[in-house]
């Protein structure tokens, strides 16, 4: 079995608020998530899952605490990596083709042989006969695939992703819930937030729900899994 | 409370005896006559607005730096009591040009500057009623207050070299250049009167920013719930 | 070295992009055209007179064009997020902003140099003796645009109103780069041509204080 291509990576939220003016989306949220879990973040819009991940992939700094990445094995003293983050938007640009942004986004962030990296990731994800397609041309379905293709491409230890499943259709999620599975097996650290039970969230090994931006439920803490998924939409 | 009123006073005193020193203890200038009075406010406003501006560009790079709304407040007071006194710059020089030269305006570079300054002053105000969200328009009206502070430098210089090429009547001496030992004693009088105006201004002003921010904060707050 | 290598790779996605489409490059040489059309009804084009406004009012028709022109530079990172994902790879967020000040400069001196020769036929104005003094002139005052006008339509696009936002932002701090330019260009289509050094001088200046400023403030316009 090769060694993984990354160092299994933990999370840990300290003490995070943030704030948007006088409104808290965040407060005194502190976690710790494992190397390798699967966590489900549920709760109604607005609760803060959104802005829990965004701090996490570094796009945005908490007002106050700090988050932080736990290397688990392979003590090499490097750098920590930057997370994969997919979200709702694809990230991705409509007026190129699904090859050139994966190029781009490779060469951006020094990965070594960026067109290799970049013809793998298509195939895994089902996208190489349309590599010279514009984005523009895609289904939603197909440009999730983009968007994943292009928040792997660094070999990621952990991956954030934020309501992902949103716009799919059964194959889609289906799909979707397959490569998850995969990334989940492989030992990688995942942070989903989702709106309900779905295949998908069939995958997580912990769920916890926000509310007005605190934690008030973690399966962890002995929590029922269904019910903090049930109440998601309400 | 007790400090506020008596910033007032002094300020009201000082302002009194500016004006009563420009009007009766400074001599009548000899070519423009009474009207020429009226350069003592007219230039000490000018500092005073130009030292607002220095506090909105410090406000500004504080904030930045350390993210506390208070850095915000100064910044927008400063920045409107500045724009008050450049409009006060901007009014009184048309008013001695009209009564000396016949008309109310050249581009002389010196005015011309101003409004340019006025221009840049007014956009950041315009900036900050176009965004929403207090934390956001704090820190792009700072940055946007940073770049527009660097300009001001170059403007001056610029439309300065520029009139240097294109001359036209200069509307107003130097201040402090070729003043009489009187004028240069009540002219420093007066910006200091100004300077005095402008903080209390500025005190009044962040202090209702604050009440103001307060305010918007308790109000997000309830509806949010 | 990390900056420029991203740089790079940036650079070459923003001009891919417009030359693919060409619908910024089109859009503002037709309107510089209309607008140099436009003012010879409010003056009497012979010769004398074109020197005298001549220079102005192309820097001001290039002022308005860019001033629109510039808008999309941010909006379009917002349509998918790209933005996001470009924070997420750069190494360091000034790559962002220099690749597009590259561009953003690049298209500018594009349509500038191009609309040149239809304002010297137009206006009866010599330009063939001093071209490349003309071009460089324009260079140095497109930087000037680019630089403030990159870092505002950041600004913009973040706000309200940002169609009429970003030009009330950057034409009066503009003023600089519309003395500046609009004297040097005169110079070169006087009657004896002149290439005014401290014009440029002042200009390449400008252009040196807004880079650092940009280059020292550009990651917090980009902040979440």
């Amino acid at each position: 079995m090769t060694p993984p291509s990354f160092s299994p990576t933990g999370i840990r939220f300290e003490k995070i608020d943030k704030r948007f003016g006088g409104l808290y989306a965040l407060r005194g949220v502190s976690l710790g998530i494992s190397a390798g879990e699967c966590v489900v973040f549920a709760g109604r819009n607005g609760s803060g899952k959104t802005t829990l991940l965004r701090i996490a992939a570094r796009l945005s700094r908490p007002s106050a605490g700090t988050v932080s990445f736990v290397n688990g094995g392979g003590a090499n003293g490097e750098t920590p990596q930057a997370a994969g983050f997919v979200a709702h938007a694809t990230m991705v640009y409509d007026e190129l083709t699904a090859e050139e942004n994966l190029l781009l986004f490779a060469r951006l962030q020094g990965i070594a042989n960026p067109a290799a990296r970049a013809e793998k990731l298509l195939r895994e994800v089902g996208l190489e006969e349309r590599r010279n397609s514009l984005v523009r041309t895609f289904s939603r379905g197909m440009r999730q695939r983009v968007a994943i293709a292009r928040a792997l491409l660094n070999e990621p230890a952990v991956i954030l992703l934020d309501e992902p499943a949103t716009g799919l259709d059964p194959q889609g999620v289906s799909w979707f819930a397959e490569t998850l599975r995969g990334l989940r097996d492989s030992g990688r650290t995942i942070l989903m937030s989702l709106h309900g039970e779905s295949e998908v969230s069939n995958l997580a090994t912990r769920a916890i729900r926000l509310d007005a931006g605190a934690v008030v439920a973690d399966t962890r803490s002995g929590a029922n899994f269904r019910s903090i998924l049930a109440f998601a939409n309400a | 409370m007790a400090k506020r009123a008596i910033l007032g006073l002094v300020t009201l005193g000082l302002v009194v005896a500016a004006a009563f020193a420009s009007f009766y203890v400074v001599p009548m200038e000899r070519t423009m006559g009474p009207i020429q009075r009226i350069f003592y406010f007219h230039a000490a406003s000018a500092w005073a607005g130009m030292t607002a501006f220095f506090i909105c560009f410090f406000g500004n790079l504080l904030y930045v730096w350390r993210r506390q709304p208070n850095w915000d407040w100064l910044g927008v007071s400063a920045a409107e009591v500045g724009l008050a006194f450049t409009t006060i710059v901007l009014i009184t020089g048309p008013i001695w040009a009209h009564p000396v030269w016949g008309i109310w305006w050249t581009w002389d570079w010196r005015l011309t500057s101003t409004f340019v300054m006025w221009l840049l002053y007014i956009s950041y105000l315009l900036l900050r009623t176009l965004i929403a969200e207090p934390d956001r328009r704090a820190l792009l009206s700072a940055l946007f207050g940073i770049f527009a502070f660097l300009d001001v430098p170059l403007v001056y210089f610029s439309i300065r070299w520029w009139r240097t090429q294109h001359p036209q009547p200069v509307v107003m001496g130097g201040p402090g250049s070729g003043l009489e030992p009187t004028m240069r004693k009540v002219f420093f009088f007066s910006v200091l009167a100004m300077h005095a105006l402008m903080v209390l201004l500025l005190a009044e002003r962040y202090r209702l920013e604050k009440l103001s921010g307060e305010v918007d904060d308790l109000r997000r707050e309830a509806e949010a719930q | 070295m990390a900056l420029l290598s991203n740089t790079a790779v940036l650079l070459g996605k923003e001009l891919r992009t417009e030359f693919r489409s060409r619908e910024l490059l089109i859009t503002t040489m037709v309107f510089i055209l209309m607008i140099v059309v436009l003012f010879s009804f409010t003056f009497d084009p012979s010769v004398g007179e074109s020197r005298r406004f001549g220079p102005g009012l192309l820097w001001l028709a290039f002022l308005f064009a860019a001033s629109l022109m510039l808008q999309p530079g941010f909006l379009r990172e917002q349509t998918n997020d790209t933005l996001s994902a470009l924070r997420l790879s750069v190494s360091d967020p000034f790559a962002i902003f220099f690749a597009k000040l590259v561009a953003n400069t690049v298209f500018l001196l594009v349509t500038e140099v191009l609309m040149l020769p239809v304002f010297a036929v137009l206006y009866n104005v010599r330009i063939l003796g001093v071209f490349p003094q003309l071009v460089l002139v324009f260079f140095l005052g497109s930087v000037g645009v680019a630089i403030p006008g990159t870092a505002f339509s950041a600004i913009s696009a973040q706000a309200r109103m940002r169609e009429l936002l970003l030009p009330l932002l950057l034409l009066p701090l503009l003023t600089p780069v519309l003395i500046a330019s609009t004297e040097a260009t005169a110079a070169l289509l006087a009657e004896k041509p002149a290439l005014e050094g401290s014009w440029l001088g002042f200009l390449a200046g400008f252009d040196v204080v807004f880079l650092t400023a940009l280059w020292l403030f550009g990651e917090y316009l980009l902040e979440e």
